[in-house]
């Protein structure tokens, strides 16, 4: 059956391709509206992704985003919404930060140390709100959205001289990490550097295509998304679900400020990115929780934040690309649902007219059975 | 005089012809059944009568008027009603508002619109009081209001969808007394329905669909259940064969004193005892609502007992989980397929993975396997005759009765020793029944032990060694299959009888014994016409 894998595909590149037209109409109606040309802009962010430095920005910052997006999808996999994927990620790049400035081990220890303290720091932080949720009840939106709060509090009470921090000037930081937790990045000559944990991002995409599509968790877990009342039925345990994804969601948040952490930031202080966590969520959204479409999600975020400022020298405001973001997201929900209802019931008429047109599985020597039904 | 005439009526979705050159002619005061199985187009084509959607050819006459309706307000305009399946009332409206809301403007909302149901109800022995809330009301009693609603409105012929199907046979017969009593003031009945004994003994005339166009019309009188079956089907009807009793002594689950409560405190299940062997079908009966949800929740693992416990063969499961449960040999055909047992948009393979994940051909070690899996997909498929045009398909393409056919294959591919079948038939068509109840008789006559949970009553008795009864909650009477009638069973589900149930006045005849054959009411022999007096025949 080769014609429904198509029409998978098709459906599934159909969405985004909708929701991205949309959404670049409007910003267009919106420069439209505010007496610009409509046009301009977007050529000349085109015209910036040319550009190897502007690239080495794009999958740097792409790294970060995906790896955020990745923590976010596996919760939407199962119907959770984890909102508060920046909170973990704050607190795992924090404490990262701190223990590798304190400890300082050879860099075949230190390195595995710093990854296992982001994990488990994000795990902890999302295993808070899978708590609540699996023993009280909480929604673990509103569980972690507070917890996104607390976590912002929690830093900048760390970031006091007295308990982790160490001032450099105005900023606080949490003092320089010893160089053997640095992760040495791919030198592209002129245009920088790219991430050394951009290969991480990469087999964290691929561990969570395998896990989700070939391992019995992964089954699990998507039919526990797909249809609670079925998984239960079928033998999950649905609090063990709620808790095991949200800590996997929270030790893959942890994860998400690491290549820039590791590859050049060295410290976690003032200037660290922050909103990475939510913008995960539109990202995760837009890639419709698969790894590859995440990626391209990903890299498109990318290039808009980094596309963007190129705009405020040309007599256009930058946060066209954050509008545009913002319309993104918007689309996507709208369209994906348009598309996946359209999708089923074109399924379903389909199935329909092979049935009546006698096209049966294994229907070689009882092509004249009856079509039952529908 | 004709009261309503459809004639080459057709509507096509796209790729699909829902309905083709059907012709409907309805009398007035009369009850004219319209039967066909699940899918056949029955509610496609009372959607274009009652003006929810637009036939693509033919023509609609009321009184003799040709008519076009563009919604249902035009058809209630024209003296058409319809009473769906589901009710849409109101629960926490008085009877008095739920049939004035929205006709406000026909008796006002007081006193006069009061007098106007009281009217309506003594005229055709409703018996609705208007200031009850309708919460209070059982099934029986809002199916009444809802008759009354749509007579409130004006209407003249009157669309019935499945009406019985939420009733237990005392109230069948009240109904079929409300109706008699509509037809005899002239009014007109549209009665879908595909229990055929029902069908025979209500009507007047019958036209029967089959894959959307009209294949006959038939008068009772000259009718058997067993030629209407076979016109509704297309096809002769296999003839079940004789089964002997195949129940050992070797138990393979025995409940004791098992007791669940609601978090109020109050008893859903209580004191449940009861033992099933190897190759024995234990049936029960009782109203929705009684405590079988419950107690297959509690079988399965989705609640735990309070007290009491459940032996699985030589282990006590009371405190396994409902993984555990499964891999060791029990069985689900859940009572809502939508909501446990498929992922309606997961494809075919995945939906045969579901609950025997653990399992193979499925998985090895932590790892899917999807290549058997799906390989095994095509086999049950081909085995269970789901028809599907392939394994990609998502479940939800499937007819009800295919899906049903997947589940049930899954299930019976594991090499269950234990089988929950709630509802196993339920919306699903004649030839997927007749295939479904042939392999829970198979899997029996190897040793299966089944726990039959069903409302359609003949199924119940037709497949049952031994028949319980559940009554809020308490298995409250017993009875043997094959003497039991519809009628008893009947009572007893309503509270009314308990203890070991007998039949003396009425002993069913010895060939009725095990569903050899009056296990089908669609595969009922040709043996007598029907009428309502006959408990033989109700049981068919």
């Amino acid at each position: 059956m080769k014609k429904f894998d198509k029409e998978r595909v098709l459906l599934a590149v159909a969405g985004p391709v909708i929701a991205l037209a949309v959404a670049f109409v409007l910003s267009a109606i919106v420069l439209i509206a505010s007496g610009k040309n409509p046009v301009e802009p977007f050529a000349l962010m085109i015209e910036q992704a040319g550009f190897s430095d502007i690239q080495v920005l794009i999958v740097n910052q792409a790294s970060l985003y995906y790896i955020a997006a990745l923590a976010v999808a596996i919760g939407f996999r199962m119907n959770l919404f984890n909102i508060g994927v920046d909170g973990q990620y704050q607190l795992g790049a924090f404490m990262a930060a701190v223990v590798g400035a304190h400890a300082n081990l050879p860099a075949f220890l230190q390195v595995p140390l710093l990854l296992l303290t982001a994990v488990l720091t994000g795990a902890f932080w999302s295993g808070i709100a899978g708590v609540l949720k699996v023993t009280r009840g909480v929604s673990e939106v509103v569980a972690t959205i507070m917890l996104n709060a607390i976590a912002t509090s929690l830093i900048v009470y760390m970031w006091k001289p007295d308990v982790f921090g160490v001032k450099v000037g105005n900023n606080s930081t949490t003092g320089e990490m010893h160089e053997s937790g640095w992760i040495p990045g791919f030198d592209m000559g002129a245009a920088g550097e790219i991430y050394g944990l951009v290969v991480l991002a990469a087999l964290l995409g691929i561990g969570y295509w395998i896990v989700l599509n070939r391992t019995r968790f992964g089954f699990d877990l998507r039919a526990s998304g797909a249809s609670e009342s079925a998984a239960a039925a079928s033998g999950v345990d649905p609090k063990r679900m709620v808790l095991t994804a949200m800590l996997i969601s929270g030790a893959l948040a942890g994860l998400a400020g690491l290549p820039i952490l590791m590859g050049d930031a060295h410290t976690y202080n003032l200037n660290f990115p922050t909103g990475v966590g939510f913008l995960g969520i539109g990202i995760a959204l837009l890639g419709r929780n698969s790894p590859v479409g995440i990626a391209f999600a990903a890299l498109l975020w990318a290039w808009l934040d980094k596309a963007s400022p190129e705009l405020d020298y040309h007599g256009f405001d930058k946060e066209i690309a954050v509008i545009m973001q913002g319309l993104i997201v918007l689309s996507v929900v709208v369209s994906y649902e348009a598309v996946r209802e359209w999708g089923l019931r074109r399924q379903q008429r389909r199935v329909g007219a092979e049935l009546a047109a006698g096209h049966v599985l294994g229907a070689t020597d009882n092509s004249k059975k009856e079509v039952a039904g529908r | 005089m004709t009261a309503v005439e459809l004639a080459g009526i057709t509507k096509r979705f796209p790729g699909v012809v829902a309905n083709h050159d059907i012709h409907l002619t309805v009398r007035k005061g009369t009850v004219h059944a319209l039967v066909g199985e699940n899918g056949a187009g029955k509610s496609t084509l009372m959607k274009i009568l009652y003006g929810m959607q637009k036939p693509d050819e033919g023509t609609i006459a009321v009184d003799g008027e040709q008519v076009s309706f563009s919604s249902p307000a035009d058809a209630i305009a024209r003296g058409i009603g319809m009473v769906h399946q589901h009710f849409m009332l109101a629960d926490n409206l008085t009877v008095l508002e739920n049939v004035v809301l929205g006709s406000e403007k026909l008796y006002g909302i007081g006193a006069r619109a009061r007098r106007k149901i009281k009217e309506l109800s003594e005229r055709y022995g409703l018996g609705v009081r208007p200031d009850l809330l309708v919460e209070e009301l059982g099934v029986a009693a809002r199916q009444r209001v809802e008759i009354l609603k749509v007579l409130y409105r004006g209407a003249r012929t009157l669309i019935l969808d499945e009406p019985t199907a939420v009733l237990v046979p005392q109230e069948v017969d009240a109904l079929f007394d409300n109706l008699r009593e509509l037809k005899a003031e002239g009014l007109s009945v549209i009665f879908i329905s595909h229990k055929l004994g029902e069908v025979l003994s209500v009507a007047d005339e019958i036209t029967v669909i089959r894959r959307g166009t009209t294949v006959g019309t038939a008068v009772p009188a000259g009718t058997t259940p067993r030629q209407l079956a076979e016109l509704m089907v297309g096809s002769e009807l296999p003839t079940p064969e004789t089964a002997e009793s195949t129940v050992t002594d070797r138990p393979v689950l025995t409940v004791d004193t098992l007791r669940l409560a609601a978090p109020s405190g109050k008893a859903l299940l209580d004191d449940i005892s009861f033992t099933i062997h190897a190759g024995e079908v234990l049936g029960i009966a009782g109203v929705e609502g009684n405590g079988q949800t419950e107690l297959v929740d509690a079988l399965i693992g989705l609640r735990h007992a309070d007290s009491g416990s459940i032996r699985f063969l030589d282990q006590d499961i009371t405190a396994l989980p409902t993984r555990k449960r499964r891999e060791q040999g029990v069985g689900y055909i859940p009572e809502d397929r939508h909501r446990h047992g498929l992922l309606l948009e997961a494809p075919l393979w995945e939906n045969r993975i579901l609950g025997h994940v653990t399992e193979k051909p499925n998985s090895k070690g932590v790892w899917l396997d999807l290549k058997n899996a799906q390989q095994d997909t095509r086999r049950i498929v081909e085995t269970y005759d789901v028809r599907t045009p392939g394994i990609d398909v998502t479940a939800a393409s499937l007819s009800g009765g295919n899906q049903q056919k997947l589940i049930v294959g899954r299930e019976m591919s594991h090499n269950p020793r234990f089988l929950i079948a709630a509802h196993p038939t339920r919306g699903v068509d004649v030839g997927a029944q007749a295939a479904i109840w042939d392999h829970i008789r198979e899997a029996r006559r190897e040793g299966l032990a089944v726990l039959l949970i069903s409302a359609d009553l003949d199924e119940l008795i037709g497949l049952s060694d031994t028949l319980r009864v559940i009554y809020d909650g308490k298995l409250v009477a017993d009875a043997d299959p094959a003497t039991i009638t519809p009628e008893a069973l009947g009572s007893a589900m309503t509270g009314a009888a308990s203890g070991h149930l007998e039949d003396d006045e009425n002993p069913a005849p010895p060939e009725n014994r095990d569903g050899a054959t009056g296990s089908a009411k669609s595969a009922a022999p040709p043996a007598s016409p029907a009428s309502p007096e006959s408990p033989e025949d109700e049981a068919r």
